[in-house]
C-alpha cells in the first residue's frame, strides 16, 4: 500500500525550498489511477501506472492547499476577456478541399476517413 | 563587416533597403551557420531550406520592383517558428511522435501575417511535447542545449527558438507562452522575449494546449527588434473568437522612454530560494530603471503563491479536453490491433510522452465526477483572486517588476522524473497568464557560472507598448542584450 506521507517515496527535490508542500493527504491507489487512464483513453503499463500514482499524488497533494481559500463569495474565471460570443453571417464559405484534408489520414478510403469497426454487424 | 548572422534585425533590415545585402545573401548565412553549429545545440526540428531560399529569393525580387524603403521591417529577414504553430509546406510535430508525419493544410494566422509581410522562415524549433515543460527536455526528439553553456538546458518549452535566436540562426522567432514558455527560456537563453496579452495574436493555426492561457509570443536578441515582428503579427483575426477587436496602438519604441513611468516591485517574488546572483541583478536592474526616471514601490501581489497549484490544475484540464482529437484517425500515426476503441488506446499510450500522458491524467481527474468543484472549480475561482490581484496593483503602478526565473539555467537531466520539482521553475510567470496579462523578459545580467539573467516586466492588458518601450530604454542605457554566447 502507499504510505500515509508522499514524500517519503517522493520527496521533492528542487525548486525554491519556500515553495515546497506537502500535507501527504492525498494518495491515489493504482486502481484509481488505472480508471483515470480509462478515462484519457491511455493504455498505460503497470510499471507506469505505479509511477503516475505516486507522481499524480503529489501534484494533487500540491493542490490540495487551495481548498484553504475561502472562495464562497468569489465567481470563477473561465476566460480573462470581457468577451460575448462574437457574431458573424452565416454565409457560404468555401472550405479547404476533402484531398487535403485526408492528405495527412493514416488510413483513408473513398474519400473518408478510415477507421475500425464500431458497431457490430446486425444479423 | 561583422559576420551577417551578428547583424541585428533591425540593421540586416536597413542593410537590405539600402541595397548593401540581398533577403537571398542574409538567408544563406543563416542556413550556414545552421548547418555548421545546430549540431551541437539542436534548436530545430526542421531546416526548410528550399523553402526559405525561394521565400528570399521573392523578397529580393519584390525590393527591385519596389525601391524606395516601403518594405515592411521585417521583409526579407530569416526568422524561425516554433514547431506547435503550423506553417503551410512544412511538417508540425509539436515535439510529438502523434504527430510525426503530419504536414498541416494552413498555416498559423501569426506566421502567414509575417510570411506576407515578407519575412523568410528558415525552419521550425524544437519544443517540450505540446509545449508541457520548462527545459525542452520533453520533446519526443531530443534535447535542446542552452548555447552558453551545451551541459544546461534553454528553457522551455519554446527553448528551440530562443536557443536559435541567441545562437545567431535566425534574427528573430516565434514562441508560445502559456505558463512562461517565451519568458523563461528567453531569462534562460539571454535573449529578450514577449508574451502577449491573451487575445492580442491570433490563435488560429496553434496546435492548443490551454486554450484559456495559449498565447503567441516573439523573441529577438534586442527589444528593439522584438517590435516589429509583434506588430506584424498582432490584431483582430475572424478566425479566432477569442482575438480582441482593439488595434495594436501606434506608438514609438523611443517616444516616452521611462520618466515618470510607476513601477511596482512585488515582494511576493523574493522569496527565499531565489539563486542570490538573481536577485542582485533584478535589483541593479531595478535601480537602472530609477536612474532613467522611473519610480519605483514595493507592492504587494497576495495570492501569488496560488498562482502554480491554480496552474497546474487549469492547464492539464484544458490540456486533456484539447489533446482528445489525437487519436490516430485525422492526422499522425495510428496503431493497436486495428480494432475498436483499442486503437485509441495504444495510439494514445505509445505515442504520447510521459509528461503529456501525466497532464493529461491530471486534468481527466481533475475534472471527473465527484472531483470536479474540489479542483477545477476551486482553481477557477482561485484564479479570480490571482487576477484580482493584478487589477488593484495596476490602480496605482504602470509596469511590475521582478524575477523570471528562481535560478539561471539549470543542467539537462537536473530534474529527473520529478515532475513537481520542475513545476517550481515556473511560479514566476505563471501569475501573467492567468491574469491575460503582457509580459517581457529581457537580460540583466549574468551570474558568476556566466549564465544569461533575465527580468520579467509585466504591464495592464494589451499594454504592450508600455512594456516595450520601459525595456528598450533599458537597453538603451545598458549592453547585456548585447552579449554573445562562446559557441
Amino acid at each position: 500500500m502507499y504510505p500515509a506521507r508522499i514524500e517519503e517515496v517522493h520527496p521533492i527535490r528542487g525548486g525554491p525550498r519556500s515553495l515546497r508542500y506537502n500535507t501527504g493527504k492525498v494518495a491515489l491507489t493504482a486502481e484509481e489511477v488505472r480508471k483515470i487512464a480509462r478515462l484519457a483513453r491511455l493504455q498505460l503499463s503497470e510499471e507506469e501506472l505505479l509511477r503516475y500514482a505516486q507522481q499524480l499524488s503529489a501534484v494533487l497533494d500540491y493542490a490540495a492547499r487551495l481548498g484553504e481559500v475561502d472562495t464562497s463569495e468569489i465567481p470563477p474565471t473561465a476566460t480573462v476577456l470581457p468577451l460575448t460570443a462574437p457574431l458573424r453571417p452565416d454565409e457560404v464559405r468555401p472550405s479547404l478541399p476533402p484531398d487535403l484534408m485526408l492528405s495527412n489520414a493514416p488510413f483513408s478510403e473513398a474519400g473518408m476517413f478510415r477507421v475500425p469497426r464500431v458497431l457490430e454487424e446486425q444479423s | 563587416m561583422a559576420a551577417l548572422t551578428d547583424l541585428t534585425l533591425l540593421e540586416a533590415a536597413d542593410a537590405l533597403r539600402a541595397g548593401e545585402v540581398s533577403s537571398v545573401e542574409l538567408t544563406r548565412s543563416c542556413l550556414d551557420r545552421i548547418r555548421a553549429v545546430d549540431s551541437r545545440v539542436h534548436a530545430f526540428l526542421t531546416v526548410t531550406d528550399d523553402l526559405a531560399l525561394a521565400q528570399a529569393r521573392a523578397a529580393d525580387n519584390w525590393l527591385r520592383q519596389n525601391p524606395g524603403g516601403s518594405a515592411p521591417l521585417v521583409h526579407g529577414i530569416p526568422l524561425a517558428v516554433k514547431d506547435v504553430l503550423c506553417v503551410e509546406g512544412a511538417p508540425a510535430t509539436a515535439g510529438s511522435r502523434i504527430l510525426e508525419g503530419f504536414r498541416p493544410p494552413y498555416s498559423a494566422t501569426s506566421v502567414s501575417r509575417l510570411l506576407t509581410a515578407g519575412a523568410v522562415l528558415v525552419g521550425k524549433t524544437n519544443t517540450d511535447e505540446f509545449a508541457m515543460g520548462s527545459s525542452t527536455e520533453n520533446s519526443a526528439y531530443g534535447v535542446t542545449h542552452n548555447p552558453w553553456n551545451v551541459d544546461r538546458v534553454p528553457g522551455g518549452s519554446s527553448g528551440g527558438s530562443t536557443a536559435a535566436v541567441a545562437a545567431r540562426f535566425c534574427y528573430a522567432a516565434l514562441g508560445t507562452d502559456t505558463g512562461g514558455s517565451v519568458r523563461q527560456p528567453a531569462a534562460f537563453c539571454g535573449v529578450s522575449g514577449l508574451k502577449t496579452s491573451y487575445g492580442r495574436v491570433s490563435r488560429y493555426g496553434l496546435i492548443a494546449f490551454g486554450s484559456s492561457l495559449d498565447t503567441v509570443g516573439a523573441i529577438a536578441r534586442s527589444v528593439a527588434d522584438l517590435e516589429p515582428v509583434f506588430r506584424t503579427m498582432a490584431g483582430h483575426d475572424p478566425l479566432d473568437a477569442t482575438s480582441m477587436q482593439s488595434p495594436v496602438p501606434e506608438f514609438e519604441l523611443n517616444g516616452k522612454g521611462i520618466r515618470g513611468l510607476r513601477i511596482g516591485v512585488p515582494k511576493e517574488y523574493f522569496i527565499p530560494g531565489l539563486q542570490s546572483e538573481v536577485e542582485s541583478a533584478v535589483r541593479q536592474a531595478i535601480t537602472a530603471l530609477e536612474e532613467l526616471g522611473a519610480q519605483t514601490r514595493e507592492i504587494s501581489l497576495p495570492h501569488t503563491d496560488l498562482a502554480l497549484p491554480v496552474y497546474y490544475l487549469i492547464a492539464p484540464a484544458e490540456a486533456s479536453a484539447n489533446l482528445a482529437r489525437f487519436d490516430g484517425v485525422r492526422y499522425g500515426p495510428r496503431r493497436g490491433p486495428g480494432s475498436y476503441p483499442e486503437d485509441y488506446f495504444v495510439t494514445r499510450g505509445e505515442l504520447f510522452g510521459p509528461e503529456v500522458k501525466r497532464r493529461i491524467m491530471l486534468g481527466t481527474y481533475a475534472l471527473s465526477a465527484g472531483y470536479y468543484d474540489t479542483y477545477y472549480g476551486q482553481a477557477q475561482k482561485v484564479r479570480t483572486l490571482i487576477k484580482g490581484d493584478f487589477e488593484t496593483a495596476f490602480e496605482s503602478v504602470d509596469l511590475i517588476a521582478c524575477p523570471v526565473t528562481p535560478t539561471t539555467a539549470f543542467g539537462i537531466g537536473a530534474h529527473g522524473d520529478d515532475p513537481l520539482s520542475m513545476y517550481l521553475e515556473d511560479v514566476f510567470t505563471l501569475p501573467a497568464n492567468l491574469a491575460g496579462i503582457p509580459a517581457l523578459s529581457f537580460p540583466v545580467g549574468f551570474d558568476s557560472a556566466r549564465l544569461p539573467i533575465g527580468m520579467q516586466l509585466m504591464a495592464p492588458h494589451l499594454a504592450e507598448d508600455r512594456l516595450l518601450q520601459a525595456a528598450h530604454a533599458y537597453q538603451t542605457a545598458t549592453a547585456w542584450h548585447r552579449e554573445a554566447p562562446p559557441l
